[in-house]
C-alpha cells in the first residue's frame, strides 16, 4: 500500500477516526493550535470543550468507563499537561483506558525552558501506563495506533503521546491500524488450563466458598459479567463486589451479600473472614478491602484471577494464580466444572448461607429516617426508588456520600457507576457525568456529591451548560468535609480541625448564574417530590440537599482492624472513639 | 525459603532501546521502594534495538516476585530473567581503582594487584589506576585491601551477568 502524505495534525485525526474515536474532551492552547485548526475543518470527530484539563480526563473516564471504548483527552503543553496529571493517576489506579494527547514545544525548544514548555513524559511516566514523545513525523501513525492497543489491551490504561508542535505541522506519513503490530506488549487473555483445573477442584472441596470481584470484571466486559453471574448460580457459591465492582453483579440478586471492604457490609466482610475458598476475580486486594493484612481471611485458600501478573501475590499471597482475562478464565471455569461434573457440597453451602443469614440480620446499613432532618442515605434510597424505570448512571466525588451511593443505590448492571475507586479524586463526579452523558444523552445520569467534593470542580457548570447536558448533580450537603470529619471525630478526640465548610456559596444561585436550575431541599417530607421535580427538568440540574451532619458512615472497619471487628451504626454513639494509636498512623 | 527472609536477586531485563526506558526501569524502583544494589546497562543488539539490563536487587521472595512482575509489565520490555533462580550464572565486574601512594605502600599494592590479577593501566610516580575484573566480593575485598595503601578514587560498572551453559535469556 502507498503511504499516504498528510500533515502531522492531518495524521492525528485520520488515526483517531481509524481507532473509532468520536469524542475528544480538550482544551486548546499554543502548542496544540495546529490541531485545533484540523479539528475545525472536519467534523467526523467531536471536540468537548472542558473548563479545566483534569476535567477533561475525568469526562474521559466517565466516557470509558460508561461505554468500554478508549477514552480521549487532547491538553496543550505545560500547564495543560500538568493539569492532566491527577486524572491520568486516577485513570490509572482505576485501570481505565485513556489516549491523552499533549501539545509539546517544537523539538529544537525541548529543554530550553521554552514558553510553556513542562518534561511531560518525565512527569506522566509514573503516573501512565505508557508514554511516548513523538520526536519524528514518521513515527507518529505508528505511535497512535500502538497506544490504542497499550491503553485498551490487558489491564487498560492511560496512555499520555507527547506532540511537538512542529511534528503537528510538517508532512508524516500515514499508516492504517492494521498496518502497527506491537512489538513486545501483547497480554496474555487466556488462563492456564492446569491452573483452572486445579481451581475448580479446590472449589469443589469448599465448605464456605466465597467470590470477590472487582472492577477487572467490569473492564473484561459485559460478557464477563454474565458469565459471572451464570457461574455463581451454577454453584451456589456468594458474590460480593469490590467499590470497582459494583454492577459486575445484580445488587438485587440473593447471592449477593453487598460490597466489602473498610465501609462494606458486615455479612460480606464476615464471610470473607470466615471463609475457606475465595475466589478473588478481577479484584487486586487493596488495602480498602483487606483491612489489616496479618487478620485477613486467616482460614482460606486463595485463589486469584487477574489479567496482570503484578495483582498477583502483591499484598496477599494466594495458593492458585491465574493470569488471563476474567471472562475468558471463567469461561473455561464454567467448562472444566460441567466437564468433570463437580458439584459443591449442598449440605456445607447450606450451613454456609444460614451463618450469612445471621450476619444479614444485623442490617447493617439500616438507618431511621427522623421527621426534622434528611439523611444522607435516604436520599441515595429514594433516588435509587425513583429512576428504577430509567436507565440511569451514576457518578460520585469522594467521601462519605461516595460510600452512601456504594451502599445504598443498588447496580444491577455494569458500567453504570462511576466513582474514583483507588486515587479518591475529589472533583472526580461533575466532569465524569458530563463524559457519561456525552456517551449516553438520553440516560439519565446522577452526580452524587459532597459540599466539599463539588467546589474542586464546580468550573464545569459552565461546560454543562454549553453542551446542554442534563446532568443531575445532588449535593448531599453536611456543610463539612464529612470523612474527614467522621476520622477526626472517631480518631483524632473530635478535634474537627480545617473540616467545616466555611463560606459555601448559595448553590441555587451559583447555579442560575451558571444558566440553569438550581433547587434546595431541607424537609425529609419534600425530598421525593424535589427528586422528581429535578429528574423532570430537561437541562442539568444542581440539587443542594441539606443533610444531617452528625451523620457517620457506617458499618466501618477502622485502619489497622480485621474484617470480624466492624464498627456498626446503632452501637456508635456520639463520643464513641477508637482507641488505637496503631490506627492514627494508617490511611 | 522463609516468607520474611531477604535475599539478594540478579535479574536480566532485555529491553527495547528507546528513549526513557531505563527512567522507567529506575522509575518503578524508586517509587515502589525496590532496591537496586546496582545497575548496568548497554545496548546488546543493534540491529533489533534492544539493550540488557542487569538489576542486583534483594528483597523476601514476595517482593522479588512483585519486582519481576512489575518490570515484566512495562510496555518496553521483551524479557525480565531471575538469573539467580535460573540455575547456575557468571556475574562480573569491572573496576577501576586510583591508588595513590609511594613507597613501601605502593609496592604493597602492586603485589596485591598482581595476586588479584588485576592489571595497571595507568602509572605515574606515585599512582597507580588498577583494572580490575570479577565478581563484586572480589572487587570488594580488593579495594579493602587497598584502602590503608593510598586509595583514592574508584570507579566500578555495576554488574554484568549471563547464565551457565546453554541456556539463554
Amino acid at each position: 500500500m502507498a503511504e499516504r502524505i498528510m500533515n502531522g495534525s492531518e495524521v492525528v485525526l485520520q488515526a483517531l477516526a481509524d481507532q473509532g474515536v468520536e469524542v475528544v474532551f480538550g482544551y486548546p492552547g499554543g502548542a496544540v493550535l495546529p490541531l485545533y485548526d484540523e479539528i475545525f475543518k472536519q467534523n467526523r470527530i467531536r471536540h468537548v470543550l472542558v473548563r479545566h484539563e483534569q476535567a477533561a480526563v475525568h469526562a474521559a473516564e466517565g466516557y470509558a468507563r460508561s461505554t468500554g471504548k478508549v477514552g480521549v483527552v487532547l491538553v496543550t503543553s505545560g500547564p495543560g499537561a500538568t493539569n492532566a496529571v491527577t486524572g491520568l493517576t486516577d485513570a490509572l489506579m482505576d485501570s481505565i483506558p485513556i489516549i491523552c494527547l499533549t501539545g509539546q514545544v517544537p523539538t529544537h525548544l525541548i529543554g530550553n525552558d521554552a514558553f510553556q514548555e513542562a518534561d511531560t513524559t518525565g512527569i506522566t511516566r509514573p503516573c501512565t501506563k505508557h508514554n511516548y514523545l513523538v520526536k519524528t513525523p514518521e513515527k507518529l501513525a505508528r505511535t497512535l495506533h500502538e497506544a490504542f492497543h497499550v491503553a485498551s489491551s490487558g489491564r487498560p490504561g492511560p496512555v499520555v503521546i507527547d506532540l511537538p508542535k512542529d511534528i503537528l505541522v510538517g508532512k508524516a506519513p500515514y499508516l492504517e491500524p492494521a498496518q502497527v503490530q506491537h512489538r513486545t506488549y501483547n497480554p496474555v487473555v487466556k488462563g492456564d488450563r492446569a491452573d483452572i483445573e486445579r481451581a475448580m477442584a479446590l472449589l469443589a472441596t469448599a465448605k464456605k466458598p466465597i467470590l470477590y470481584c472487582g472492577g477487572g470484571v467490569i473492564n473484561s466486559g459485559a460478557q464477563a459479567c454474565k458469565l459471572l453471574t451464570e457461574f455463581s448460580r451454577m454453584t451456589g457459591v456468594p458474590v460480593t463486589l469490590t467499590l470497582m465492582g459494583l454492577g459486575a453483579y445484580p445488587a438485587s440478586d440473593k447471592q449477593y451479600l453487598g460490597m466489602l471492604g473498610m465501609h462494606g457490609t458486615y455479612e460480606a466482610n464476615m464471610a470473607m473472614h470466615d471463609c475457606d475458598v475465595m475466589i478473588a476475580i478481577g479484584a487486586r486486594f487493596d488495602d480498602r478491602v483487606t483491612g489489616n493484612l496479618d487478620f485477613f481471611s486467616p482460614g482460606s485458600q486463595k485463589i486469584q484471577i487477574d489479567i496482570d501478573p503484578s495483582s498477583i501475590n502483591k499484598n496477599v499471597p494466594v495458593d492458585i494464580g491465574i493470569i488471563g482475562d476474567v471472562g475468558h478464565v471463567l469461561e473455561d471455569m464454567t467448562k472444566v466444572w460441567k466437564a468433570k461434573q463437580y458439584k459443591i457440597n449442598a449440605k456445607a453451602l447450606d450451613g454456609w448461607w444460614k451463618e450469612i443469614d445471621l450476619w444479614r440480620e444485623k442490617r447493617c446499613l439500616s438507618y431511621k429516617q427522623p421527621k426534622d432532618v434528611i439523611k444522607p442515605q435516604h436520599v441515595i434510597r429514594r433516588m435509587h426508588a425513583l429512576t428504577r424505570d430509567r436507565k440511569t448512571y451514576i457518578t460520585t466525588d469522594v467521601g462519605q456520600h461516595q460510600m452512601w451511593a456504594a451502599q445504598h443505590f443498588g447496580f444491577e448492571h455494569p458500567h453504570e457507576w462511576m466513582t474514583s475507586g483507588g486515587l479518591g479524586t475529589m472533583g472526580y463526579g461533575m466532569p465524569a457525568a458530563m463524559g457519561v452523558q456525552i456517551a449516553h444523552p438520553d440516560a439519565t445520569v446522577i452526580c452524587f456529591t459532597g459540599d466539599a467534593s463539588v467546589m474542586m470542580n464546580i468550573q464545569e457548570c459552565a461546560t454543562l451548560k454549553q453542551y446542554h447536558l442534563p446532568v443531575k448533580t445532588v449535593i448531599l450537603n453536611n456543610r463539612y468535609m464529612g470523612m474527614v470529619r467522621q476520622w477526626q471525630q472517631l480518631l483524632h478526640g473530635s478535634r474537627y480541625s480545617e473540616s467545616y465548610s466555611e463560606s459555601l456559596p448559595d448553590f441555587v444561585k451559583l447555579a442560575d448564574a451558571f444558566g440553569f436550575t438550581g433547587l434546595t431541599c431541607k424537609d425529609p417530607a419534600d425530598l421525593d417530590a424535589v427528586l422528581q421535580q429535578m429528574l423532570d427538568i430537561d437541562g442539568p440540574v444542581i440539587l443542594d440537599v441539606a443533610v444531617d451532619d452528625k451523620e457517620n458512615c457506617f458499618p466501618m472497619i477502622p485502619s489497622g482492624k480485621p474484617h470480624n471487628e466492624m464498627l456498626l451504626g446503632d452501637e456508635t454513639n456520639e463520643d464513641q472513639a477508637i482507641d488505637s494509636d496503631e490506627g492514627m498512623v494508617l490511611v | 525459603m522463609k516468607e520474611t527472609e531477604i535475599s539478594k536477586h540478579t535479574i536480566s531485563v532485555l529491553v527495547e532501546n528507546e528513549s526513557g526506558v531505563l527512567a522507567r526501569v529506575i522509575g518503578l524502583f524508586s517509587g515502589r521502594g525496590y532496591n537496586i544494589e546496582s545497575l548496568t546497562v548497554a545496548e546488546v543488539d543493534a540491529v533489533h534495538h534492544k539493550s540488557r539490563i542487569t538489576v542486583v536487587t534483594s528483597g523476601t521472595p514476595m517482593v522479588i516476585e512483585q519486582i519481576k512482575a512489575q518490570l515484566s509489565r512495562l510496555v518496553p520490555v521483551h524479557k525480565v530473567s531471575d538469573l539467580t533462580l535460573s540455575g547456575p550464572c557468571v556475574e562480573r565486574e569491572l573496576a577501576l581503582v586510583k591508588v595513590i601512594a609511594t613507597g613501601e605502600k605502593r609496592v604493597e599494592s602492586l603485589r596485591i594487584a598482581d595476586i588479584f590479577k588485576a592489571r595497571a593501566v595507568d602509572a605515574t610516580n606515585n599512582s597507580f589506576v588498577y583494572e580490575i575484573i570479577g565478581s563484586t566480593e572480589k572487587i570488594d575485598a580488593f579495594i579493602k585491601l587497598m584502602e590503608p595503601l593510598g586509595l583514592s578514587e574508584i570507579s566500578r560498572t555495576g554488574v554484568a551477568a549471563i547464565s551457565r551453559g546453554t541456556l539463554t535469556m
